[in-house]
């Protein structure tokens, strides 16, 4: 401990966070891959990564559990190192996604092809999402438009509102559409995510704009001015290459919008707030989320899968979460759990039993789906992994 | 008393100066503000939770 302390506390990813801030360019690699190869496989490059590469290296590298020392927190806070790196993302998805954009309207791609890099695309798309998540939770001007900007590219600007504003406020209760339920499949949960993000951000949007004595449809609307980012891209790029440029945006917009939703659904499934009073919860605690602490996902997410201590803490910047041993954990990364969640019957096989761990067994501590509350209430008890 | 301050993340309502981004004019009174608002920052705390800020703390020094 005396050698420990006499040493100042180094942080080891320091510079392995410049691998969040590259991910976005990973479709120009395989552009660059198909313009040798001209094999329409190579387009696939950037899907094999995420599915096959990231969560087979979550599995065999595993877990980190350290901590930063809090002494060296503040320092770690305000080190625009860490910072710029998050920036230096944005630019990133916008070329991806315009020059993606070209590359799909002028090479002769095939369907396979074509596919490949819409949802390459698309899938930075939501990388795009996470560096506004991780922005739109700063204090700075900068800050939240270079989040706005970012979260625009896939037209999902109104996530700044729904997500600081509603989706922690409200998470871990039923009220919540972006928390998901035990019992509640990944394909349903999408069709009440992101049509309740919606209405909850324009809801909480218009009555700040009320209370300032303005309606809705004023040039200081939080939504709309991502959403006029949103159409000048899209429409922009449509003008100049032709309307088959838009479905392609489409397509990959869609796309990360599923990602947005895999995400919101494993975060925190099944958790549930106590109520402390009429229409109260307690606040949020590491407890009512579900947290990874896989080493190589939680590189590629700027740490997103410290989730516990992000709803715990939602300003702490992604460098300084922690651990929590109260925590749930999730057996692997985000990567392996969206691919988990795509199957449904996995996903309760692998997750209610935790779920219900983590209650010890008291389904009133536990937020259930509805529809589904007759098959854990009934006595029946999902089989252990 | 006429400023508070956000437990958890150091944000500052002055009564006086009000808040205009979030549409709370001057003068607004910190038990005036809707029972469902939340700190604008975190997000997570709401108004009756916020705690007097002492003129002249530092904020951040309660940043965790
Ligand atoms: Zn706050």
């Amino acid at each position: 401990m005396s050698t420990a302390a006499a040493l100042p506390w180094k942080d080891r990813k320091r510079y392995l966070w410049i691998i969040s801030a590259v991910l976005p360019a990973l479709p120009l690699l395989s552009l660059a891959l198909w313009s040798m190869t001209r094999n329409d496989l190579s387009l696939w490059l950037t899907l094999l990564v995420v599915y096959g590469v990231i969560p087979v290296l979550d599995l065999v590298l595993g877990e980190d559990r350290s901590n930063p020392p809090e002494e060296a927190v503040p320092a770690l806070e305000a080190d625009p190192w860490y910072r710029w790196l998050v920036y230096a993302a944005v630019p990133l998805v916008y070329l991806t996604v315009i020059v993606g954009t070209v590359f799909a309207m002028t090479a002769e791609l095939g369907l396979l092809g074509y596919l490949g890099l819409a949802l390459s695309v698309g899938w930075i798309g939501g990388a795009g999402i996470n560096i506004g998540h991780e922005l739109g939770h700063k204090k700075g001007l900068f800050d939240r438009t270079m989040a706005r900007l970012s979260l625009a590219a896939s037209g999902y600007g109104h996530f700044q509102i729904e997500h600081v504003r509603g989706h922690h406020r409200d998470v871990a209760t039923p009220e919540d559409s972006a928390s998901s339920r035990l019992g509640e499949s990944y394909y349903r949960f999408i069709t009440r995510e992101i049509p309740g993000g919606f209405s909850r951000a324009w809801r909480l949007e218009s009555e700040r704009l009320a209370r300032q004595g303005k309606g809705p449809w004023t040039p200081g609307n939080e939504i709309l001015q991502p959403a006029l980012v949103t159409v000048l891209l899209y429409g922009g790029l449509t003008l100049w290459l032709g309307w088959q440029a838009l479905p392609f945006l489409l397509l990959q917009a869609a796309f990360a919008y599923t990602l947005l939703s895999a995400a919101n659904y494993v975060e925190h499934y099944g958790l549930l707030r106590d109520k402390v009073g009429e229409g109260r919860y307690e606040r949020p605690q590491p407890r009512h989320s579900w947290n990874s602490n896989h080493i190589v996902s939680n590189l590629v997410l700027y740490q997103l899968e410290r989730h516990s201590d992000h709803h715990a803490h939602p300003t702490r910047s992604y460098q300084a979460l922690r651990h929590f041993e109260d925590a749930p954990q999730l057996p692997t990364g985000y990567f392996g759990m969206f691919l988990v969640a795509l199957f449904p019957p996995l996903w309760r096989r692998v997750m209610d039993p935790r779920v219900l761990a983590h209650a010890r067994g008291d389904l009133s501590r536990i937020n259930i789906d509805p529809a589904s509350a007759d098959r854990y209430q009934n006595g029946h008890r999902p089989v252990a992994a | 008393m006429t400023r508070w301050r956000c437990p958890e993340c150091g944000y500052r309502y002055d009564e006086i100066a009000g808040d205009l981004h979030e549409g709370f004019a001057p003068g607004m009174k910190l038990c005036g503000l809707p029972t469902d608002w939340t700190c604008p920052d975190c997000g997570i705390i709401p108004a009756r939770e916020f705690v007097p800020d002492a003129d002249g703390r530092n904020p951040e020094a309660d940043k965790r």
